[in-house]
């Protein structure tokens, strides 16, 4: 029973939500602030139960991890802009979290996004494929490169390079609308299959 | 007495007769009829953040008749009984394990095991885990890093002395004032998407480095400013930096942070509950600037549906096909990153744009001089490359 009202409470929200393919209505409305309150809910309990608890209230009261008064403190100064004038306060806090991801990433994105590439461009032109990677990378690069017009050799070279990236983008373009199509044929077997139970 | 004698005797005539007659598999399981492993070798793994001990041993001398299948790996705290640690098939010689106490000294052992038995227990010395603190490894990224941020500091330098730094036009960049205008015309809002991560991404930063400007310009034109975020900690940033923005234009009174509210975390809920905020606030200018996945293309359909005119930018590469179809502008990667320099025309940041450029530059010479040599048969450079 409880199956049923559920599948037809999730067929008939999935509805209301397709009904925004005609126009914005009072269906979709309801549809979509119940997703948004429901949703917002769910992520309170979430992160209590798998980022705060975990992370921070066991390990300090109940394991006596006592340099996590640390994070304790910048939360609750995060907290403080509940307080208009103390609010603040919560500055430090953001001044960290931004901080500290700046320089966390800094070394990530060097290595992965820089470095390594170029390690891996460094190929020898035994194979068609190699050279056309070398080309691309190094016309791509060119494209990226804010410190001259692009004219001359120069706006050739960086009008290559966007070719190259259109031509990746279009391919993945294709590969993620068919990853879409997928997720729509899930939602069609959900409602012609488990819902009206016209697909065995 | 005689009786019992007898008796002993009779017990110690037949009790090892099964193992004479080749009776009871168990005892030649046990036995040590494999060669020991020549010597056992543990060392604190280098280069690392401790918690891993690396065992190398020389294999044993039956390996090479084919007599080992497996080789078991012991450890023992110092003074306490060895556990099996866990094993490795034969031809191996090496074994990491990943489950060190720092500071605690262990000794390992290694024994072959094999159709036939096994070999005794070969130990190492005693050996601790630690951490480093240098990773030897990525001296070549600490080069990179030193050379890239001279570079930046050079220029910044150069900045402030007010030497001029040409930087090219971004078509994207260009039109965010021309959006934020047309909004202004139609008596329409803004609206600012900064994507669906935390602030511990480093393209939602580039992101809330926009929406600085872009608050800076609606603050300037008296124009509504729309910021429905996807993360608690965005929504404090979000709300500081439009905030300080329109500070700075002299338009304090005109700040409003309920403009620039919280949705869900929910990636589809926050999808649904922007278009919900498209369709029924109509803005004329739509920003998305940060990293967005899935829901890239539901945001950028719907506001494309409303008639607005519409800047994206992301680094993210399987969205950037999305926007790049549904929007009128597309800052591609690195442009979201450069936006704030372009922008801002502030010295500070322009230079720091020129560094990374000369960063850029050094990055293709490696390339073509490191695609010569490997075509050459010299692959130094490769090596000099490679990251731990």
């Amino acid at each position: 029973m409880a199956d049923t009202i559920g599948i037809w409470v999730a067929a008939l929200l999935t509805l209301f939500i397709f009904s925004f393919l005609y126009k914005d209505n009072p269906l979709y409305k309801m549809a979509e602030h119940l997703f948004i309150g429901v949703s917002a809910g769910y992520w309170v309990s979430y992160l209590y139960q798998n980022v705060f608890k975990p992370n921070l209230y066991n390990p300090l009261f109940h394991q006596g991890k006592l340099l996590l008064i640390i994070p304790l403190i910048l939360g609750l100064m995060m907290v403080m802009r509940l307080f208009p004038k103390i609010g603040w306060i919560s500055r430090w806090s953001i001044a960290f979290i931004v901080g500290i991801t700046s320089g966390y990433y800094l070394i990530t994105y060097l290595q992965t996004n820089a470095v390594d590439q170029v390690r891996a461009s460094l190929l020898n032109f035994s194979q068609i494929n190699n050279i056309i990677l070398v080309v691309g990378v190094l016309s791509g690069l060119i494209y990226f490169f804010f410190s001259a017009e692009h004219r001359g050799v120069l706006g050739g070279t960086a009008k290559l390079g966007i070719w190259f990236l259109m031509v990746a983008f279009g391919a993945s373009f294709g590969y993620t609308v068919m990853a879409r199509i997928s997720l729509l044929i899930g939602r069609m077997q959900f409602l012609l299959g488990d819902w009206l139970g016209l697909l065995h | 007495m005689n009786r019992l004698r007898k008796s002993e005797i009779l017990l110690a005539v037949l009790f090892p007769l099964p193992l004479f007659l080749g009776i009871g598999g168990a005892y030649g399981q046990d036995s040590l009829a494999l060669a020991p492993v020549a010597k056992v070798t543990a060392v604190d793994t280098p280069n690392d953040g401790g918690g891993s001990i690396t065992v190398d041993w020389e294999v044993s001398p039956d390996e090479a008749a084919g007599k080992v299948t497996t080789y078991h790996i012991f450890r023992a705290s110092e003074g306490g009984e060895f556990q099996l640690l866990g094993e490795v098939s034969s031809g191996v010689t090496k074994y990491v394990d990943e489950g060190t106490r720092d500071g605690t000294k262990y000794i390992y052992a290694v024994q072959a095991i094999g159709k036939e038995g096994k070999s005794a227990l070969t130990k190492s010395s005693p050996v601790w885990s630690r951490g480093q603190w240098f990773n030897t490894q990525r001296t070549n990224m600490l080069l990179v890093l030193l050379v890239i941020s001279a570079a930046i500091l050079l220029y910044i330098r150069k900045a402030r002395a007010g030497g001029k730094l040409f930087i090219r036009k971004i078509a994207g960049l260009d039109a965010v004032d021309e959006a934020v205008g047309r909004a202004t015309e139609m008596g329409k809002p803004v609206l600012f998407i900064p994507g669906i991560m935390d602030m511990d991404d480093i393209q939602t930063i580039a992101g809330m480095t926009i929406l600085g400007r872009v608050a800076r310009k609606t603050a300037d034109y008296e124009t509504t400013l729309r910021v429905p975020v996807c993360r608690s900690v965005v929504m404090s940033v979000a709300q500081e930096v439009v905030k300080e923005a329109y500070l700075d234009a002299g338009r304090p009174d005109a700040y409003d942070a309920n403009k620039i509210n919280y949705l869900t975390d929910d990636q589809f809920g926050y999808a649904a509950g922007v278009d919900g905020i498209m369709l029924r606030e109509k803005p004329a200018a739509i920003f998305l600037m940060g990293h967005f996945f899935a829901e890239s293309l539901i945001l950028a359909e719907t506001g494309f549906s409303i008639g607005a005119i519409q800047i994206a930018g992301t680094a993210e590469i399987s969205q950037l096909p999305f926007f790049i179809t549904a929007c009128d502008y597309t800052l591609i990667g690195e442009e979201l990153f450069a936006a704030s320099a372009y922008l801002s025309g502030e010295p500070r940041l322009l230079g720091s744009l020129k560094g990374q450029d000369v960063g850029k530059a050094i990055f293709m010479a490696i390339i073509i001089l490191g695609v010569i040599l490997e075509n050459l048969g010299y692959h130094f450079l490769t090596a000099l490359m490679t990251t731990g």
